[in-house]
């Protein structure tokens, strides 16, 4: 039976009917048709579908929909620019080539913005720790580390 | 990898939340997390027809002490029981193990009550609450029961919690104040946040000579469900924790070890490192306690 659910989506509210049984992942991507946010495994191990839930980065294929009532999300779509160009983190992934097929990518954003959220000068140690949640089958992780730490430098120049 | 069909409540009191557990007998799952259910029903490995979301139960979360006891409530974030500064000062060993416990993003949603009535051998937490002998806090809608760690964990994924039964709180006995206490957590893992093959605690506690006169251990990975190895806290109670008594001590365990092998590592691999794992994690804590003495 399908439940109505009203959420905060990049700053918009949106309300749709659901089944409890739908994650806020395929939500995300089939209901409200925001397609950044990737789906890889669907069982918590890849990380690709990390979102912000009030702020803080979660699996959205380990949340069903209706649980996220009342909550803000933000997706990757959410980190851009108010005129639509990339955002500074984006600008910065965008630099350093740190992305390969992308997959990865949406979920690596929102962890790193998770990071530089807390942390304004993040070590290399604290950026690893912050993305060794989400798998990159193709860049070797080097050039996102370097992205985050050119993002960090930016954002203090603020 | 879709779950199947479930009925949803979320209740904000913990009376509804027994109540309604009561009602629907062996077919409710909490969801507190979700990081060990959610993917266990994307596998159709449980198929709840009821999922009672305990996440706005505010009488469940938050972390609070009083004279004799540090109480954690079931649906506290592991993230925020690793932020807390009560946590931190008097339960180290707690503090130690958040940063093992999965990843950034499960530790934001992962509770520490979800993952002890989980009840995976491999969870941190159940490592920590077995080394610190925690009390459980456990409601039905016939009552209220405590029941110790030790009686609660009986074998991998399996407690002894009955269907209509909430976890509440787990109640950990702070450390001394008047020692130097410091904690360690030591892992072999595949990848760092991945289920440990073996994980070892201990929380130490000096006085000012230098001698250890509170310790706590715990090891996981070699044994069915983690244990606390009395057998080595007893045999370097007082002692100044000299290598040489450490490393004699750990293999005090070697006769309890009952592992198994699996895909990850074999009994004879575990059987082997566990002791000196064991012996490393107790050495460092000594190491930064002599120097927060100096
Ligand atoms: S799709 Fe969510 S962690 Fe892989
Ligand atoms: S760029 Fe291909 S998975 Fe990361």
């Amino acid at each position: 039976m399908k439940r109505a659910v009203t959420l905060t989506i990049n700053g918009e509210a949106i309300s749709s009917e659901i089944e409890p049984r739908t994650t806020l992942v395929d939500f995300l991507r089939e209901d409200v048709m925001l397609t950044g946010t990737h789906v890889g495994c669907e069982h918590g191990v890849c990380g690709a579908c990390s979102v912000l839930l009030d702020g803080t980065p979660i699996r959205s294929c380990l949340l069903f929909a209706i649980q996220a009532e009342g909550h803000e999300v933000t997706t990757v779509e959410g980190l851009v620019e108010e005129d639509g160009s990339l955002g500074l983190l984006q600008d910065s992934f965008w630099e350093t080539h740190a992305m390969q097929c992308g997959y990865c990518t949406p979920g690596m954003l929102i962890a790193a913005y998770g990071l530089l959220a807390e942390s304004a000068d993040p070590t290399e140690a604290e950026i690893r720790e912050a993305i060794s949640g989400n798998l990159c089958r193709c860049t070797g992780y080097v050039q996102i580390v370097d992205a985050v730490r050119l993002a960090a430098a930016r954002m203090r120049q603020q | 990898m879709k779950a199947a069909t479930f009925e949803y409540v979320r209740p904000t009191h913990i009376d509804e939340v027994v109540s309604e557990l009561a009602r629907a007998g062996t077919d409710a799952r909490i969801i507190a997390g979700g990081q060990s259910l959610v993917p266990m029903m994307a596998m159709r490995l449980v198929r709840p027809e009821l999922l009672v979301d305990i996440n706005h139960v505010s009488e469940l979360t938050g972390i609070g002490k009083n004279n004799d006891s540090v109480c954690v409530r079931a649906a506290t974030r592991q993230a925020d029981a690793g932020r807390s500064e009560i946590i931190a000062r008097v339960v180290p060993m707690l503090a130690a193990a958040v940063p093992f416990i999965g990843h950034n993003q499960t530790r934001n949603r992962g509770t520490i009550g979800g993952s002890l009535a989980h009840g995976d051998p491999t969870a941190e937490v159940l490592l920590v609450a077995m080394a610190l002998g925690v009390t459980l806090d456990l409601r039905s809608e016939k009552g209220e029961r405590s029941v110790n760690i030790k009686d609660f964990a009986v074998a991998p994924m399996e407690t002894v919690m009955e269907e209509d039964e909430c976890l509440v709180a787990a109640r950990f006995q702070p450390a001394p104040t008047d020692l130097r206490v410091t904690a360690v957590v030591e892992e072999v893992a595949p990848r760092a946040g991945d289920y440990a093959i073996l994980s070892v605690s201990a929380e130490i506690g000096l006085d000012l000579g230098g001698f250890c006169r509170h310790l706590r251990l715990g090891v996981s990975g070699a044994t069915p469900v983690p244990f606390r190895p009395h057998m080595v806290e007893i045999a370097l109670a007082d002692s100044l924790l000299a290598d040489d008594e450490v490393d004699d001590a750990v293999h005090l365990i070697d006769p309890v070890l009952d592992p198994e092998s699996d895909v990850q590592a074999s009994a004879a691999y575990r059987r082997r490192v566990a002791p000196g794992l064991l012996g490393r994690a107790i050495r460092t804590a000594r190491d930064r306690a002599v120097v927060s003495l100096v």
